[in-house]
């Protein structure tokens, strides 16, 4: 390894211990990142942009902090780099939509300014699916962004970008959303950990909105103790989100350590009950019997309403997207098409900056809202929606996380679902429940599927707001069966 | 489930969506396929469950805050990323003939 590919190497909490211990210096890291980028990603597509000037500046701040011996947090100085639905001042904030092409924020989304505030470093905003809509990344609207592990297959969506980057060591840790899946999958797709905290665990300010109930930020990084600390960074009440919670934050680190000696791990009969790929059953049927070696009791516990999640996801969703999509209509940011009457531009503007999955998004949504059919499905959804919690609450009184894999199967090639949206919404159908149920949920690297040699990712999902058990029970198995490792170097 | 291009036009209409005939087309069937999966939902007895109207766990209700003056993005800043602009106005098409 060259000594740059050995600064990218590094996990992120040893890149902050190496700055505060001046072994290397943030300028150094950043440099290396950058080079990496430049090399790896025209091949790999995680980036929409590479913000370099930004981040030396922010790396010799970091530096001359190193110099004097403070230290702002153990992020101090460590390069990051989070999903282009963040909004973040006077950079290129496009959502992966067209729509939004060339618009530059007034100001920084929250997570964006506790990150600067920990003394991360910005590398650049990262691709996605458009306006978060896809489990692929293929909607966006820029360019696909392809899996570091086999780069004919996706990374997952919609914070593929989020997730290859952190995989193929383009930067030590980054930030993603989660409201159908959009975090766990792409992690478990590329081998590294994802969180989606509970929902209002972390503010959603300046966070473009797709589906505002169910939205939640969370972090994406190599191992179970580095996204610990992203979350906790990010993590805490804003007034300036109205469903921002006043919880104090746990210390997860504290915690960490804890191991699985006593866990009541719930597996729902209804996920293991058929309908997997054999190698990632395999992989998450292994895990769970690690788990039992470690000491965690398994319990078998039953989901009968999560098989109605999709169905409910699809209404709900559609419906707040159809509603929060309205404000895209070439007047304030983002693109016009000039056209002579106000009609005529609404709808030019939106033909032209809108894909076509955003748009079929829109037309459900505003289809469940119409006159007329509101209770036959969207007021039905949430009814279904209060029924999906119900199962989980009941769940938890005898077991204290519940686990399961994150989705059916293993990264699927480019191209293989885009004819037919409905299949593609199928893969979302084991991480919709905690978005419904806005419970805190992770994906953990469990495997390799023996067939393809790709990974395999454990879903763990728990009580609300109690991330730290969540996090310690991740954090057992990977000190059991080691850190996932890199993929294949591409060239 | 099936929609009839004239129920995609209409709702099309009703989301400022312009859609050329070959994309009617294609929602029409795309959509009749959502729409009938998500039937299942009829399968499931809710009667007498409320609905979830918010994702906000028991107890972590907001507290609204004092509605007090604060500064907001000024004028300036709030067009700056207009496409047209006039001044500290947002230039919009003729909407009255």
């Amino acid at each position: 390894m060259s000594p740059a590919q050995e600064l990218t190497a590094l996990a992120l909490r040893e890149a902050g211990d190496a700055v505060a211990a001046r072994r290397t210096s943030s300028l150094e890291l950043t440099e290396a990142a950058l080079a990496r980028i430049e090399k790896v990603d025209p091949g790999l597509g995680a980036f929409l942009t590479v913000s370099a000037e930004r981040a030396r500046a922010e790396a010799r701040a970091a530096d001359a902090r190193a110099a004097r011996g403070e230290r702002r947090s153990p992020l101090d100085g460590v390069p990051v780099a989070v999903k282009d639905l963040f909004s973040t001042r006077g950079l290129s904030t496009t959502a992966g939509s067209r729509i939004l092409e060339g618009y530059r924020p007034p100001y920084d989304a929250d997570a964006v300014e506790r990150l600067a505030a920990a003394g991360a470093v910005l590398l650049g905003k990262l691709n996605m699916d458009e306006f978060a809509m896809g489990s692929s990344n293929e909607n966006s609207g820029y360019k696909p962004c392809r899996n570091p592990w086999d780069p004919s297959r996706t990374p997952g969506g919609s914070s593929g970008g989020s997730a290859a980057a952190v995989a193929a060591r383009l930067a030590h840790g980054t930030l993603g959303t989660d409201t159908g899946g959009s975090i766990r999958e792409p992690a478990a797709f590329c081998g590294v950990v994802g969180v989606k905290p509970t929902y209002g665990r972390v503010s959603r300010y300046g966070v473009v909105a797709f589906a505002s109930s169910l939205d939640q930020v969370g972090p994406l990084a190599r191992t179970v103790g580095d996204a610990a600390l992203l979350l906790r960074t990010v993590a805490g009440h804003d007034p300036r989100d109205m469903t921002s919670s006043s919880r104090p934050v746990d210390d997860y680190l504290a915690t960490l350590e804890g191991g699985a000696k006593g866990l009541r791990i719930g597996v729902p009969r209804e996920w293991l009950a058929g309908g997997l790929e054999p190698g990632t059953e395999a992989a998450v049927r292994a895990a769970l019997d690690t788990y039992q070696q470690l000491g965690a009791n398994l319990i078998e516990v039953s989901l009968p309403h999560s098989r109605y999640g999709i169905a409910a996801y699809y209404i709900i969703a559609p419906a707040e997207a159809s509603s929060n999509l309205a404000r895209y209509d070439g007047v304030r940011f983002g693109i016009r098409s000039p056209a002579r009457g106000l009609r005529e531009m609404y709808g030019d503007t939106r033909d032209r900056g809108f894909g076509p999955e955003v748009k079929r998004r829109i037309m459900v949504g505003t289809y469940a809202l119409s006159s007329g059919y509101y209770d036959a499905y969207y007021l039905r959804a949430q009814k279904v929606r209060t029924l999906v919690r119900r199962d989980l609450d009941q769940a938890f009184e005898c077991c204290d996380v519940v686990a399961g894999p994150v989705a059916p199967g293993v990264a699927f090639r480019l191209g293989e679902k885009v004819e037919d949206p409905l299949q593609m919404y199928l893969a979302d159908v084991f991480t919709i429940t905690a978005n419904l149920a806005a419970l805190p949920a992770l994906s953990v690297p469990c495997g390799k599927d023996a067939a393809t040699g790709l990974p395999v990712g454990l879903q763990l999902v728990g009580r609300p707001f109690d991330e730290s058990t969540l996090l310690r029970a991740a954090r057992a198995f990977e000190r059991e069966v080691g850190i996932f490792p890199a993929p294949p170097e591409v060239e | 489930m099936s929609l009839s291009l004239d129920e995609v036009r209409r709702i099309a209409s009703l989301a400022r969506l312009k859609l050329s005939p070959e994309e009617e087309e294609r929602f029409a069937g795309q959509l009749s396929a959502i729409l009938g999966y998500v039937e299942e939902l009829n399968e499931v007895d809710v009667n007498s469950v409320e609905p979830m109207t918010h994702a906000l766990s028991a107890g972590e209700a907001p507290a609204l805050r004092a509605d007090e003056q604060r500064p907001g993005l000024g004028a300036e800043t709030a067009v700056a990323a207009a496409p047209e602009r006039a001044g500290t106005h947002f230039k919009v098409p003729r909407i009255i003939e």
